[in-house]
């Protein structure tokens, strides 16, 4: 029996640690418990090989939310950029390749997307401005009779209205939409609809053709609003977010204790009250707040007899199941891809040639399969950070679209061979690359699963779809970081407004349980 | 799960185990649709299968009844998750009414579970549960078997029924208490029996595999011969039911789960089954939303009425006065060996204890006229009729 805490956070993914660190600003008495060696969860770094850091899944910091950035001070707490405003890069199979940088955009060649790509960009940026401030809140109840609830919603249709009658209208007629049918009814490029295309449905079982994809390419919009910095490349890898986290979180007076795996949270009379820990010790406080996914926090930690049946059934139906795979590859060189300039290497290098492409990659997973062909987003972050690697070596990283949780015949006997199929595709557009391996390391999502302690390896720890989103998200009643054994709260990328490097649910959980527990 | 899902609706309807000896009985062919089984109302004249169940013994197929199988080393913790009272408490060899309730704290459905074991139970309910209970396994190391179709069920009700069951060479049976379970040898099988049953009488209820009950059906006739051993259908019982103040899922309540508006939801306090409740056991489905209710005060009572005159108050508006109403009948009956003009009711809280001053407001057809009739009520206690063998051990022999 170890001290006593205000409040217990569970995990220390980034969600966990920004949580932790407003609680902890707000003078609470907070332990952070990590299970494994280092923070971050699956924004953590990942040695390599020896002496080669790479990132254990997310790659590029574009959604930290500002307020977390500002509020935390995390540049005096160690976050240092070593690139931003990184151009995406679509990649073209026959050496032409297209550049997106901010509004610019090069490589078009003689088409009419001159105009027609940053008429649509301003209108998409004008509706998921609408939809920005809802991130940074607690997701309102619906039926809850509470005024502000009301509000919330009041506000939320107030802003959509603000959008004008022809937004207004646009935004409705779109938002269910595939985002296959509304690009090709916008653009022509294939390389720009592609990669578009892409986005939309990174991190999500979706392919461009799956209605309500135009709903998650402007979540992701939305997600990307407000931040400076564009895309961008922390110095010491990605891992460094998390730790500016920690270092924030510590100066408020938090504590934080990795190796410290959460066996369950201890529930006594109702009442979440402690956690037990995988060594048998068991630390109390007044509250849990679990950074793990839903479907782990209650089925796992808590454990159903502390549950309703009705409430558990939601949470079987909450879609866990991964979709994205990471590879790692360490190269004895910097790459070349065909036609790219050298100055583009160190871009965010989309393989998503044509919109079929990416459709037809999807169609495999609805099979057990992983795709043949996959669509790629590729980022050397040695090239912005020579403390990552020795010199001449360089790391490659991959999220690989897509790879479903559960493979016809195992991951076991298939990890290796799609690792192939993934190499052979970035071959198409960078022949030389086979021969530079020196290193490579492919996480799919039960790896991922079991790796970060992510419910079905998904990165959201829950598919971002209309269906889990907002008052929804993880599930109907439960959307506002509460559960239903008092004393427990979730905070982690299971809550609205999900994943991505963001920090927003932490930040958000972390005051709605201020003001629930100031007031009760 | 092993089993193919039961048929739920399939035509024709299903036939139960017992059907070929229900079919020469049932001479004006009243039959009913029972969760997909073909069932008896009345076999030919429901006052003489009412009198039957009270004056001597008899037989009822209650194969249709939803029948589960709940086993493993988390079984009771399941049962205690699943249901308001403390499954610990049920001992094994041990029988007992139960309900169970979704997270709103509102009743899904009631029946009996019967407990074999430490590690087995069986739930009995009149509606199917299948998804309710599976949904229920998760995190629990139980299986769930819907066994419906594997057990054939007969209720033999009456104050003869423990002798039918003598003749019939059950040894020691007269000194089993109520809910208590037994298992006999039985042509070579198993009878499993449970003295258990909806009529508030001395009363079995005889559980068999199927491939073996027709020649208990045979046995308990030849044992029952000279005890006027009656098949009755489900119009007898349910006068019988009311008698006893049982209420039913659909006809007194609706199951929660099934209601098109939620506010037809009831929990058990508002089906006065707050003995039911026990908040001291841990967390089971709907606790905490029953411990505000409890707070709060439920909404209605189920009650017991007592109307003046002899017309039945079925689907009554219950009044304060003339004008203010404040419940509606769920069940009524001329109830013949109480000689009481008997209800079921759902009242507004505030009224569920009046002695006086209620009035039901009943509907009275005179010969394709309606016509409407208030009489005097009063809030009583159920049974309505309890008489003393339905509880005797050992069973009182007549």
């Amino acid at each position: 029996m170890s001290a006593s805490y205000d409040i217990i956070v569970v995990g220390g993914g980034h969600n966990g640690l920004t949580c932790a660190a407003y609680l902890a600003k707000a003078g609470r008495r907070v332990l952070v418990l990590e299970a494994s060696d280092r923070l971050g969860g699956a924004a953590a770094n990942r040695e390599l090989a020896p002496g080669i850091t790479g990132p254990g899944c997310a790659h590029v910091l574009h959604q930290l939310h500002p307020a977390v950035r500002n509020q935390l001070k995390l540049k005096k707490h160690g976050l240092k950029l070593v690139a931003r405003q990184l151009p995406t890069v679509s990649l073209g199979q026959d050496g032409r390749h297209l550049t997106l940088t901010g509004k610019r955009i090069d490589g078009l060649g003689e088409s009419g997307d001159r105009e027609a790509w940053p008429a649509l960009h301003r209108r998409l940026l004008r509706m998921a401005g609408a939809l920005h401030p809802s991130l940074s809140q607690t997701a309102p109840r619906m039926g809850s009779g509470d005024w502000r609830d009301w509000l919330a919603f009041a506000k939320l249709g107030l802003r959509l209205k603000m959008l004008g009658k022809t937004d207004m209208r646009e935004f409705l007629r779109i938002v269910n939409m595939n985002v296959f049918d509304l690009l090709n009814d916008e653009l022509a490029d294939e390389r720009l609809k592609g990669a578009l295309a892409f986005d939309a449905v990174l991190g999500s079982n979706f392919g461009p053709r799956s209605p309500g994809s135009v709903l998650t390419w402007l979540y992701r919009l939305a997600g990307d609003l407000g931040n400076s910095d564009g895309l961008a490349i922390p110095r010491g890898g990605m891992g460094e977010v998390a730790e500016a986290m920690a270092n924030a979180a510590r100066s408020f007076g938090a504590e934080i204790r990795t190796d410290a795996r959460v066996r369950r949270v201890i529930v006594e009379n109702d009442r979440a009250c402690g956690v037990e820990l995988d060594s048998g010790e068991s630390v109390r406080a007044k509250l849990v707040i679990s950074n793990a996914d839903p479907k782990r926090t209650f089925l796992s930690l808590v454990g159903a007899e502390h549950l309703d049946t009705g409430f558990q059934r939601r949470l079987k139906a909450f879609r866990t199941n991964g979709i994205a795979a990471k590879l790692n590859l360490v190269l004895d060189g910097a790459p070349e891809f065909t036609g790219l300039d050298m100055a583009l290497l160190g871009g965010r290098l989309i393989l998503a040639p044509d919109m079929g492409y990416v459709e037809r990659a999807f169609d495999h997973t609805k099979y057990g399969e992983y795709s043949v062909a996959p669509a790629l987003e590729i980022i050397i972050p040695t090239l912005h950070d020579g403390g990552l690697a020795p010199v001449g070596r360089h790391v490659m990283s991959v999220v690989v679209h897509y790879a479903p949780y559960e493979l016809k015949g195992g991951w076991e006997a298939g990890r290796e061979g799609f690792a192939d199929k993934v190499v052979e595709t970035i071959a198409t557009v960078a022949p030389k690359l086979p021969g530079q391996i020196v290193a490579r390391q492919m996480l799919a999502p039960p790896d991922l699963e079991r790796e970060f302690g992510m419910t079905g390896g998904h990165w959201h720890h829950g598919d971002l779809a209309v269906d889990q989103m907002l008052m929804l998200r993880p599930v109907p009643g439960f959307a506002q970081y509460a559960s239903p054994v008092p004393g427990l709260y979730l905070c982690g990328a299971g809550t609205h407004p999900g994943g991505g490097v963001m920090g927003a649910a932490g930040m958000n959980a972390a005051k709605r349980i201020l003001a629930r527990e100031a007031s009760s | 799960m092993t089993n193919p899902a039961p048929a739920l609706y399939q035509a024709p309807l299903l036939t139960t185990p017992f059907h070929s000896r229900l079919q020469p009985f049932a001479l004006t062919n009243e039959w009913l649709r029972w969760g997909g089984y073909t069932t008896v109302d009345c076999f030919t004249d429901v006052a003489t299968e009412y009198f039957s169940i009270r004056n001597s013994a008899t037989l009822y197929d209650v194969s249709p009844m939803r029948k589960y199988r709940i086993a493993g080393p988390d079984a009771e913790r399941y049962m205690n998750r699943l249901l308001t009272r403390d499954a610990a408490k049920i001992r094994p060899g041990r029988a007992a009414y139960a309900v169970w309730c979704d997270d709103g704290g509102k009743v899904i459905d009631d029946g009996t579970v019967f407990r074999f074991s430490e590690t087995e139970f069986r739930l009995n309910s009149q509606e199917h549960q299948e998804c309710w209970l599976e949904d229920s396994a998760i995190g629990f190391n139980v299986v769930v078997e819907d066994i419906t179709e594997a057990v054939a069920g007969l209720a033999l009700q009456g104050p003869l029924s423990c002798t039918v069951l003598r003749q019939l060479g059950l040894d020691g049976i007269a000194d089993m208490k109520p809910f208590g379970i037994a298992e006999f040898p039985f042509e070579g099988g198993a009878l499993t029996v449970t003295r258990t049953g909806f009529t508030g009488d001395l009363g079995y209820e005889l559980w068999i595999t199927p491939d073996l009950a027709e020649i208990l059906w045979d046995r308990l006739f030849e044992a029952g011969r000279l005890y006027r051993l009656t098949p009755v259908g489900s119009k007898a019982v349910n006068m019988a039911r009311i008698e006893a103040g049982f209420i039913q899922t659909n006809t007194d309540f609706m199951a929660a789960e099934t209601v098109a508006h939620i506010s037809r939801r009831r929990s058990p306090f508002e089906l006065s089954l707050d003995w039911l409740v026990d908040f001291d056991k841990g967390h089971f489905n709907g606790r905490r939303a029953l411990l505000r209710e409890r707070e709060s005060g439920p909404r209605y009572r189920v009650v017991g009425l007592d109307i003046e005159g002899s017309k039945p108050a079925q689907d009554a508006l219950i009044y304060v006065g003339r004008t203010h109403q404040v419940g509606f009948v769920t069940s009524a009956i001329w109830s013949p060996t109480a000689k009481r003009n008997i209800a079921i009711a759902t009242l507004q809280t505030a009224y569920a204890d009046r002695s006086e001053g209620l009035w039901a407001e009943i509907y009275v057809n005179k010969e394709l006229k309606w016509d409407k009739t208030t009489a005097r009520c009063r809030v009583v206690e159920r049974p309505f009729y309890n008489p003393p063998r339905r509880r005797a051990t050992p069973a009182l022999d007549f």
